[in-house]
Order: C-alpha cells, then structure tokens, then sequence
C-alpha cells in the first residue's frame, strides 16, 4: 500500500493531485453547463437578453470537453489513485446497502467514502454518459430517426432536472462539511476527521484505535 | 452494486431515448400544454433566435414587403394582410431537434394568395424570406409556396403571435421541419433561384420535409 500516511502522522491523503485537479476541472465545465443552460431552456424568458449561438456554442464544447478529465484522472500512473477510489466507490458492504435503505439513519462502519457518496458516484457518472449520448444526438440530429431525437430531448431535460438537485445537494454538502471540502483543495483530512466519519478506512490506514461502531 | 446502479441509469436513459417521444406524446396529451409545458416531458416550445435578442415590432409599424420578380411590388401593413382571405387549421410544430407541440392552432393568409396580390411573373422559380433580426432568411420554392397549408401567420395558439414566437407576422410552412418557419417575416423577395436560407448555410436541408425526404417536392406532403 501507498504510504499515505503523511509526514507528521497527523493527516491522510483523501485525494491525490490528479483527482483534485480532475475534480475542478469538471467542477468548473459543470458549472458552466449548469450556467448555460438555463437560459437555452427557458429561452423565452431570456430571449431577449442573451446571445444565443454563442451560449449554446459554449454549453456544447463544455459537453464534449467534460469527460476528458474524467477519462484522463483514470489513465497512466497518475490514475492509480482514481482508479483504487473507482473500486472502492464500487464495492458495497451488506452494511452499507442497510444504511442506504435506512435513509442513513443506521450507525455506520464508513468506508473512505459513505454510501450516500457510492450511490452520487454512480449516478453521476452514468448521468455524464447519457447526457453526452443524447446532447450529441441533438446536436448531429441528422443521424438518428425523428422519434429518437424527441425520446433523446425529453432524456436530456430530465436528467438536467435530477442532476441540478444532485449537483445542489453536493455543493451544500460540501460546504457544511467543511473538512471534507477543504480535502479537495489541499489533498489530506486529519486522522481526528478519519476516525470520526470514516472509521473503516482509519482501520484499514493503521489507526488502531478506532472502535467498530 | 455502483457497477449496477451506473448500468441501470445508463440503460434507462437509452430506453428513454427510445420510448421518450412517446411517452412525452401521452404527458402532453393528458397535462396539456400548460401544466406539460412545465416539465420535461410535456410538449412545450423551444426558442431559438440566430441573433441575440428578438426584435420588437409594433402592430402599427409592422410592414411586409414583397418584391422581385413580380408586377406589382408591394408593401403590406398588418391590416391589410388581415383583409386577405384568412385561413386557419391545426397543426404540430415539429423542430428538427426532437421536440414538438401538437394542437397548434394557426390563422393567417396563405401565402399562394399573397402572392396572387402582386402577381409573379414568368421565369420566377423561388422566394427568399428576410426576418426582421436581420439576419434569418429562409427558401422556398414557387411549387413549395403554393402548398395549401404555408401561411403568413398572424395568429398562434389563439391569439396574436407573440414576440417570441416570431410576431406580429411570421411564416408557417406546415409540411416542413420548424426552422423553415421564420420569425418575424419582415420580406418576401421573388427570384429565380433558390438562395439557401441561414439554417440551410447551417447544414440543415433545403427541403426541410417533415418526413425527412430531401427533394424539392414531396410525394407525400399529407394535406389536411
């Protein structure tokens, strides 16, 4: 293992350079699709306001940009990081799946990262897929067949619809949890804030002294 | 189990894609355009414009000019376009990009009798339209433009045409996909090519069918 134990003992490593930067870099595209979109959906109240092709210009190559940092935090000998997070996020204990029945109001032996995190990780990922398929297929619309395109705009706004809540609910967190935000800007989360919300994972690092909830 | 949960959402979204149309067809038809309007699935306009804001024309200074190739060159006010013979029907608003509104009720005059008022001469083969944004244009062939379902529209959805969707006059060429439908009709110039308009520079076919056939005229353009 990784010694991810930093010098003074006092803090871990949550996330490496790369998935910190690959985190801002789709933060930042996110929020600028977020951003544009709005006003390309509810054009008729900024209609008379905006710059349109420019608008949608940028929601499209913000689209088509979005997964390369993604892809690219997994690949080569920086992705190691990303892709051990990727199998955790994928493993689910029986406890877990418990937890995320009980709407997380169960005690909880947490990984490095809760269910709750598992379950967004998924989703969001899958959402990127689907968002990328179906944006393409209105952009470059004459390849697919009339009915496709609506079945493809109506996908496209409903999803937009879940992931603004899912996107919302990860910023409030984030800052309500200001340890764990400020692990994404500088890399490390103290061990008092592992044994406390991650006591799986403070185990598994050789923090003996954290107690099975 | 985030293996799974990725696959499940992926896969909904592929069968959305799919059946999404239909089932948008079925919410639009129960919520109406009103309450449907509002979500994802219900059937609601779109607005598009190629320049930035929608321009703003009175009633009163509204004015349509018709020239080129024809015997008496006109300049219609809105008045006089509404003492033409009017003509209404009902008709889905299809965009090329997959969404639609069904059940639009539409009036204005048609566009074969506008152009009977300046009479074409011999030798025209097209019109080219100009938008009051300055920069939209649109085509039609003559054969295209005598279809019995193209109107000059200065009502929509049972009331004026709003100035986001292109009023107080717009163009409505019913058999063909939205964009060649322009907003804001500001001229209708009479000549002996077809001039691609600006969704057609834009890649978008000529002859925009709604049934996706590609050539000037339609075996099957399904009047009413």
């Amino acid at each position: 293992m990784a010694p991810t134990l930093s010098a003074e003992r006092e803090r871990l490593v949550r996330f490496s350079a790369t998935q910190r930067c690959a985190h801002w870099c789709v933060a930042v595209l996110f929020g600028a699709l977020m951003f544009t979109a709005i006003p390309l959906y509810f054009g008729s109240f900024f209609g008379v306001v905006f710059e349109r092709h420019l608008i949608a210009q940028i929601h499209l190559w913000c689209g088509l940009v979005l997964p390369i940092p993604v892809v690219g935090s997994l690949l080569g000998p920086w992705g190691a990081p990303m892709r051990r997070d990727l199998q955790r996020v994928n493993y689910w204990t029986r406890d877990e799946l418990r937890w995320i029945r009980s709407m997380g109001r169960r005690a909880l032996d947490a990984d490095k990262f809760n269910p709750g995190q598992k379950l967004n990780t998924a989703f969001v990922g899958s959402s990127i897929l689907v968002m990328l398929a179906t944006g393409a297929m209105l952009q470059w619309f004459g390849l697919f067949p009339v009915s496709w395109r609506e079945g493809a705009t109506s996908v496209h706004d409903a999803f937009a619809y879940v992931l603004f809540a899912a996107i919302i609910g990860h910023v409030v967190l984030a800052l309500a949890h200001r340890d764990a935000l400020r692990s994404m800007l500088s890399g490390t989360v103290s061990t008092k804030w592992v044994r406390a919300h991650a006591s799986a994972w403070a185990r598994e690092e050789g923090l003996d002294d954290v107690e099975t909830s | 189990m985030g293996r799974r949960v990725f696959l499940s959402v992926t896969a909904l979204g592929a069968l959305g894609v799919l059946v999404g149309g239909s089932v948008q067809n079925f919410a639009g038809n129960t919520l109406g355009t009103g309450l449907g309007g509002l979500l994802p699935f219900g059937n609601r306009f779109r607005y598009y414009s190629v320049t930035g804001a929608y321009p703003k024309i009175s009633k009163k200074r509204y004015r349509l000019e018709v020239t080129g190739l024809v015997d008496r060159p006109k300049t219609f006010t809105l008045d006089e376009l509404k003492a033409l013979p009017s003509t209404t029907f009902t008709k889905t608003f299809q965009c090329v990009t997959g969404w639609k509104v069904p059940d639009v009720a539409w009036r204005g005059v048609r566009l074969s009798d506008v152009l009977k008022e300046v009479s074409v001469q011999r030798g025209a083969v097209a019109l080219t339209f100009e938008s009051y944004d300055g920069l939209d244009s649109e085509s039609l062939t003559l054969d295209q433009a005598h279809l019995r379902d193209v109107l000059v529209a200065y009502e929509m959805l049972g009331a004026p045409v709003s100035r986001a969707h292109g009023g107080p006059v717009r163009l409505y060429v019913a058999p063909m996909f939205g964009y060649k439908s322009l907003k804001w009709l500001s001229a209708i110039r009479v000549v002996d090519q077809v001039q691609p308009g600006f969704w057609e520079q834009n890649g978008y076919p000529v002859n925009g069918w709604l049934d996706g056939t590609t050539g000037p005229t339609n075996p099957d353009p399904g009047l009413p």
